[in-house]
């Protein structure tokens, strides 16, 4: 298969009138890992929910493409039958469907009519897909999120991830709220898509994620756009010694974004 | 009122009518006291629906006696759907308009000194056992118009009863089924479960003629002696011809328990009375139902919960999804009575709105007379939430495939707990159709 390649260009969103990503430009391609860091409040998980079409942000100015087609043009389910996926942050509880009836829906959304896949298949893949993040078989029959903690919600994002296969995955703070074990599990789920086949933009603050999934580009956001780009170093030396020194490097006093009152 | 000047059913058509059947005696002067009250008293008042104008008395009282079906295959296409034919061990009776016509009982449920019969039959064979239960502490014949209506002219039902200590495991389902789109169904149901017993009653109201007018006048009655367990399912889909009045009440003794999972899919208009007495004490209640409305109809719900007993726990779930011009209201009620002390009463009532033309109403109310309970109560109207349907939707499903997930998921709590498969995968296809 061709490589495929994700565009972001110029990129500017608001949330109910104020302006969060502001010029924003990055172009992935599959077989490529690139994170995004940075301090909170910069833009990262805008940015996220923004491309996936979140109805909350709106897009004032810039285009998105995948492969020459224009992203921003299509529905959300278009998006991801497009082969785009978005890891939440916060993902939704949706009371009486389980887990394993919502996957084999999503699953087939993405199939032709007539081309469903076979129930014994799809149970086969997802028991599969379950030992590789180590959870127990019971989340197939539990009711899509609801009642998850934290990080059962997060290896039920990267179960999706792995039961979907999209061409590009975003994962928005996926790390957030896990404890180094379950971190090691969600990492390996991560690295066992990695193909060249497969592109995968990280959004995270801290830098242990990028120390079980090695990132070919990493790029610093500050004020709701890319301020540095580097390659798996640049996380490195983020780790050692904090965003401080792009700052002054860049002459930036406030990294955030729409709350220009706020102390840095 | 015009429609009370065509009221045709007088005492002497009631007794007539009660002495064709054969019926005891007790019976006849129950209907006959009924048709006198009917005369005088008024049409029930739900909160917030006026049903003055609804049609609950132009209706043909008795249909044509029909001949019994020796076999599944022959009964309505949409009736067998109802049927797991699978099933080793069934227990099954079918009424057309009224009349009992399919009838399959388990050797082991008769071993078991169980009683599963239509309730002419128990008014001929078992009048003393019937007599001790019908009419009793769960519902009163003076209550109103339509109560008193229902005694005098009771013309189907069935009657479980099932002895001390009796565990009944295969379900007992019925189905009332009209096919006379003009025959009305006074339906009374008896399921009575003395000590330490143990039962599950199904049913399903049916009806496939949408354009003549009819009535259903429902009463039934669930007992729960000392530490008995009833489950109790009801799916009723009349279409929307018929007029609805279905009164399911419970009863329920110390240490007993009812659960209820109402379906309530009727195409009509639809008053709904569903109230369980915790009159023992540590006696339990679960009364869960779901309904959706739509075109011009209008329902009102009301689930009740009255607790007497001490350590009484009563659960109230009402789930309803509103579409086109559907009007519905939705009464909550836990009444806590003094002395019922440590009693806890939770109730949770949700509408979900698909049209911005549709009124739902959540009305929860405890009503409390005694300081040392716990009760709580959430209430919510409103859309489906756009955070859910982009989640579903950036997984790829269409949004119609999303707000398919999310109302099935929302009606979930009623389909999962119906007994027998073939009647849950029939509702979920009704909710389907119903939607979509």
């Amino acid at each position: 298969m061709a490589a495929s390649t994700l565009k972001i260009e110029n990129l500017h969103v608001e949330i109910e009138g104020s302006e969060i990503i502001k010029d924003f430009n990055l172009e992935i391609n599959t077989g490529e890992i690139h994170a995004i860091m940075g301090p909170n409040g910069t833009g990262k998980s805008t940015l996220a929910s923004a491309i996936m079409g979140h109805p909350k942000y709106e897009i004032t100015q810039g285009s998105v493409h995948l492969d020459g087609e224009d992203v921003l043009e299509m529905e959300v389910d278009e998006r991801a039958k497009a082969g785009m996926f978005l890891a939440m942050q916060y993902p939704s509880e949706i009371s009486g469907v389980t887990n394993a009836d919502f996957m084999r829906s999503a699953i087939n959304a993405r199939r032709e009519e007539g081309d469903e896949i076979s129930l014994m298949k799809f149970i086969r893949k997802m028991d599969d897909k379950m030992d590789t993040l180590e959870m127990d078989q019971s989340f197939s029959q539990r009711y899509l999120n609801e009642g998850f903690s934290g990080g059962e919600k997060k290896r039920n994002e990267i179960l999706q991830l792995l039961m979907l296969e999209p061409k590009f995955a975003i994962l928005d703070e996926i790390d957030s709220g896990l404890d180094i074990d379950a971190l090691k599990v969600v990492s390996k789920g991560v690295n066992d898509m990695r193909n060249p086949d497969f592109g995968c933009l990280i959004i995270t603050h801290y830098q242990r994620l990028l120390n079980y999934i090695k990132p070919d580009k990493v790029h610093v956001m500050m004020q709701g756009r890319i301020v540095k780009s580097g390659g798996a170093e640049l996380a490195q030396r983020l780790e050692e010694e904090g965003y401080d020194w792009i700052k002054e490097e860049l002459g930036i006093e406030n990294e955030k974004v729409g709350d220009q009152e706020q102390e840095v | 009122m015009s429609v009370d000047t065509k009221w045709t059913y007088d005492e002497e058509y009631v007794k007539e009518y009660s002495q064709n059947r054969g019926e005891p005696e007790w019976l006849t002067e129950e209907r006959l006291t009924a048709v006198r009250l009917a005369d005088k008293l008024e049409l029930p008042k739900p909160e917030k629906t006026n049903i003055k104008t609804w049609n609950f008395t132009e209706f043909k009282h008795a249909a044509a006696p029909s001949e019994s079906i020796s076999d599944v295959e022959n009964l309505h296409e949409d009736v067998q759907k109802l049927i797991d034919r699978s099933t080793e061990e069934q227990n099954l009776i079918v009424f057309r308009d009224g009349h009992s016509v399919y009838r399959s009982v388990s050797k082991r449920l008769e071993e078991q000194g169980v009683l599963f019969c239509d309730i002419e039959t128990a008014a001929k064979e078992h009048s003393e056992l019937l007599k001790q239960y019908f009419m009793g502490k769960a519902v009163n014949v003076d209550e109103h118009k339509l109560t008193a209506l229902h005694v005098a002219l009771i013309n189907g039902g069935t009657f479980v009863y099932v002895p001390k200590n009796v565990q009944v495991e295969a379900p007992l389902q019925v189905i009332y089924w009209q096919e006379d789109p003009e025959a009305a169904l006074f339906n009374h149901v008896i399921v009575a479960a003395e000590d330490n017993s143990e039962v599950t009653y199904l049913e399903n109201y049916v009806s496939f003629d949408e354009e003549k007018s009819s009535v259903a006048n429902i009463i039934s009655e669930v007992y729960a002696g000392n530490g008995a367990k009833i489950s109790y399912g009801g799916v009723d889909h009349f279409e929307k011809g018929m007029t609805t009045y279905v009164n399911r009440r419970g009863y329920v003794e110390k240490d007993g328990r009812i659960d209820w999972a109402l379906g309530q899919m009727n195409e009509g208009n639809t008053v709904s009375d569903n109230t369980t007495v915790l009159a023992g004490d540590g006696s339990y209640a679960d009364s869960k139902s779901v309904s959706i409305g739509r075109d011009n109809q209008s329902q009102n719900f009301w689930t009740h919960i009255i607790h007497h007993g001490k350590h009484s726990d009563g659960q109230i779930l009402t789930h309803g999804v509103m579409k086109d011009k559907a009007s519905s209201i939705f009464n909550g009620v836990t009444k806590i009575e003094h002395g019922a002390t440590k009693a806890n009463g939770e109730q949770t009532e949700r509408v979900l709105m698909l049209s911005e033309k549709a009124r739902g109403d959540a009305n929860p109310i405890l009503l409390i007379d005694e300081d040392d309970v716990t009760a709580g109560h959430a209430a919510s109207v409103g859309r489906i939430d756009p955070l859910q349907m982009f989640y579903l939707m950036s997984r790829g499903l269409s949004k119609t495939e999303a707000e398919r997930l999310v109302i099935h998921g929302f009606l979930a709590p009623v389909v999962n707990q119906l007994p027998i498969q073939a009647v849950k995968n029939r509702l979920s296809e009704v909710i389907e159709r119903k939607v979509y």
